[in-house]
């Protein structure tokens, strides 16, 4: 008989080291989420980069002046410019704060409506409707707010000045009531209502189920549970909401281009129809802009990007901390 | 011999009939209040309908039940009746945009619409020249290169944020959703100063479909992120139990799973940017004929379409603009419509 001689195999090396199918997995996947900083890199860098020139020449004077002016020879050389954003950066924050002042207690009480009284087969219809009202374009509100709104809102505006005229905010020395900041704010509050109703909706819903059970144990209403237990666990996420609101409406372009008269002068009263936008600036006069205006123009967009970045990076800390907590 | 007595069960937290009567009562005075004022005071129109009624019925019904319960139930109605008006106040704006489209926009669809473009035509010229065939082409060609681009980039964010879960998860979440807020005129002004001025030096769909891969970016990674979250985590060990690389675990597994959520976040996706109107306007040159090719030449789009017979002012313009806002709305809602049915149909498996 012969003797086989047996093998035995040396154990597999064990190790936790990813195989090379993964490492690369891994890296395509980390490279597909990094660009979203790349991205948002890029912009700040180019927007700075093609509009340094007029940063430079402007001085602190691109946000604190506010005429806007450049004249050329007949061979196309700048002569004299004046970029100032002072107007517009008043004007945006003018019309994006009345949007919110009218969105935010309409959109509050929706969210509440939907939470706590609205019927199952209501709530869903609603919410489906609010959604959808999210994804329309932005166009159609602006042209539906030109042809279909605007009217309405010049006549609230003309009540508001006569009966409320003595209230600093109403006040105005000449009555023009059209393309007003006003008309252009509404439009904007209807744009965000959507985005704030379903922050809210949402930070509402996630309130102690025990402790709204335990406040009407003790016999409280409807309204006296939400001011005991709803509002104190929201309030900051509404906040939060609304500041994602703001910042929707600080970057609109479209629709305020459509239903807003631009003018280069501050003007802070609300329902004079005078009003200024940087996006919409940026519409203006980007058709007919001569390079170096061009310039100025993404000098204004960079303010525009830092602006709506700030609100926006803010707001989310706020929801995402709020959301957290959960108390 | 003895009967049992059963309570007849009640239920105390349903309305009387005498409440209902009440209820019915207080409506039918507000509503009475609300026309007897604008017959008899000064003021006027819908506003005045709307306002007095409310405030007379929100009046009434917290007077009543102030008398009847005390100071607190007086409060709940009050809030009651405020509720009810953010609701109605907030469906309002969707019902009149939707039923304007309709009516002002229906009168301009006709076959020849959708045949047509408007290169022998101007938005002034009578309503059966030209058509929108270029727009919808190129609204079409706009939005499958912004997917081409955008579907893999915001997948993979979503994967990382969701599989790999590394070092950069916190950061890339926040900025994912700064992205999400930029504005859309600034990223067209960053595909105009990246790429337009310094490289291709001419107006092009690519152009366009480049600032719109910017914006759907982040709508895409969120609700992916949202999706991939939902799949559970069993599934994953198993697929490593039986000895699959976690790529093999994601490719086969993991993204099979969630297949018809991800549809679902690249459809809205997509009804985000189809009626963007900012960034056309910038950078895609707004051609009236017919162009096929994305990388070379103008072209047209929906959103441009609108905007430039809205500009043209005359009556056969704006019936022009209103029929394009009926497409538009229309390519929107069956978008919207869509992503809801597939997510709907996931979440009832």
């Amino acid at each position: 008989m012969s003797v086989q001689e047996l093998v035995i195999p040396q154990p597999r090396e064990i190790t936790t080291e990813p195989r090379f199918s993964d490492k690369v997995f891994r890296g395509v996947v980390t490279t597909g989420g990094l660009s979203s900083l790349l991205l948002l890199g890029l912009i700040a860098l180019f927007l700075g980069y093609r509009g340094f020139e007029v940063l430079r020449q402007e001085g602190i004077g691109f946000i604190t002046h506010s005429d806007w002016s450049i004249s050329t020879d007949d061979a196309g050389n700048v002569i004299e410019s004046h970029f100032g954003l002072a107007a517009m950066l008043v004007g945006t924050i003018l019309c994006s704060l009345i949007a919110v002042v009218i969105a935010l207690p309409v959109s509050v009480f929706c969210a509440l409506f939907l939470n706590f009284y609205a019927p199952g087969w209501l709530k869903k219809i609603m919410v489906t409707i609010i959604d959808m009202m999210a994804a329309f374009p932005s166009i159609l509100f602006g042209i539906w707010g030109f042809l279909v709104l605007m009217p309405s809102v010049e006549y609230w505006a003309k009540l508001l000045h006569r009966y409320l005229g003595f209230i600093p905010v109403f006040n105005m020395q000449v009555p023009v009531y059209t393309r007003s900041p006003f008309v252009a704010g509404v439009v904007l509050a209807i744009m965000i209502i959507p985005i704030i109703t379903s922050v809210s909706r949402e930070i509402f819903s996630q309130a102690p189920l025990d402790r709204i059970q335990a406040a009407y144990a003790l016999g409280a209403t409807r309204w006296a549970m939400i001011k005991a237990v709803v509002i104190p666990h929201g309030r900051s996420g509404v906040i939060g909401g609304a500041m994602l609101g703001l910042g929707r409406a600080m970057g609109e372009t479209v629709a305020v281009f459509t239903v807003l008269n631009i003018v280069f002068q501050i003007n802070w009263q609300m329902l004079l129809g005078a009003g200024g936008n940087v996006a919409s600036l940026i519409i203006l006069k980007f058709g007919d802009a001569s390079p170096y205006e061009i310039k100025a123009l993404m000098a204004a967009g960079l303010v525009l990007f830092a602006l709506t970045l700030i609100v926006n990076g803010f707001a989310n800390f706020i929801v995402k901390t709020t959301g957290k907590s959960g108390r | 011999m003895t009967t049992t007595v059963t309570a007849v069960p009640t239920k105390p937290w349903k309305a009387s009939t005498r409440e209902r009567v009440t209820d019915v009562l207080i409506f039918l005075v507000a509503l009475s209040t609300s026309f007897a004022a604008v017959e008899l005071t000064p003021m006027k129109g819908k506003l005045a309908y709307f306002a007095i009624f409310f405030i007379a019925y929100a009046f009434l019904t917290a007077a009543f039940k102030g008398i009847q319960r005390g100071n607190a139930a007086a409060k709940d109605a009050l809030v009651n009746s405020l509720v009810a008006i953010g609701a109605i106040v907030t469906v309002i704006p969707v019902l009149s945009i939707l039923v304007t489209v309709l009516n002002k926009g229906l009168p301009g669809i006709s076959f020849g619409l959708f045949t047509h473009d408007m290169a022998l035509a101007t938005p002034t010229d009578p309503l059966n020249n030209g058509g929108l065939l270029h727009a919808i082409t190129g609204t079409l060609t706009l939005v499958a290169v912004a997917l081409v681009l955008s579907v893999p980039i915001g997948i993979l964010t979503a994967l990382y944020l969701t599989e790999i879960k590394g070092r950069f998860t916190g950061p890339i979440r926040f900025l994912v959703q700064a992205m999400s807020g930029v504005p859309s005129i600034v990223a067209g002004l960053f595909i105009l100063s990246a790429v337009l001025y310094p490289i291709t030096k001419a107006y092009s769909g690519l152009m366009g479909a480049l600032a719109l891969t910017i914006l759907m970016i982040p709508t895409i990674a969120r609700t992916s992120e949202e999706v991939l979250n939902l799949i559970p985590n069993e599934l994953r060990e198993a697929g490593t139990a039986l000895g699959g690389t976690q790529w093999r675990t994601v490719a086969m597994i993991v993204l099979p799973a969630a297949k018809s959520g991800l549809i679902t976040a690249i459809i809205l996706g997509v009804a985000r940017i189809a009626g963007e109107t900012a960034p056309i306007l910038l950078l895609t040159g707004g051609g009236d004929k017919v162009n096929p090719n994305a990388f070379n030449g103008p072209m047209g789009s929906l959103p441009y379409y609108i905007w430039k017979s809205f500009n043209a002012g005359s009556p056969e313009a704006i019936t022009r603009a209103w029929a394009g806002l009926l497409v538009l709305v229309g390519l929107v809602l069956i978008l919207f419509t869509s992503a809801r049915f597939l997510g709907s149909r996931k979440a009832a498996k």
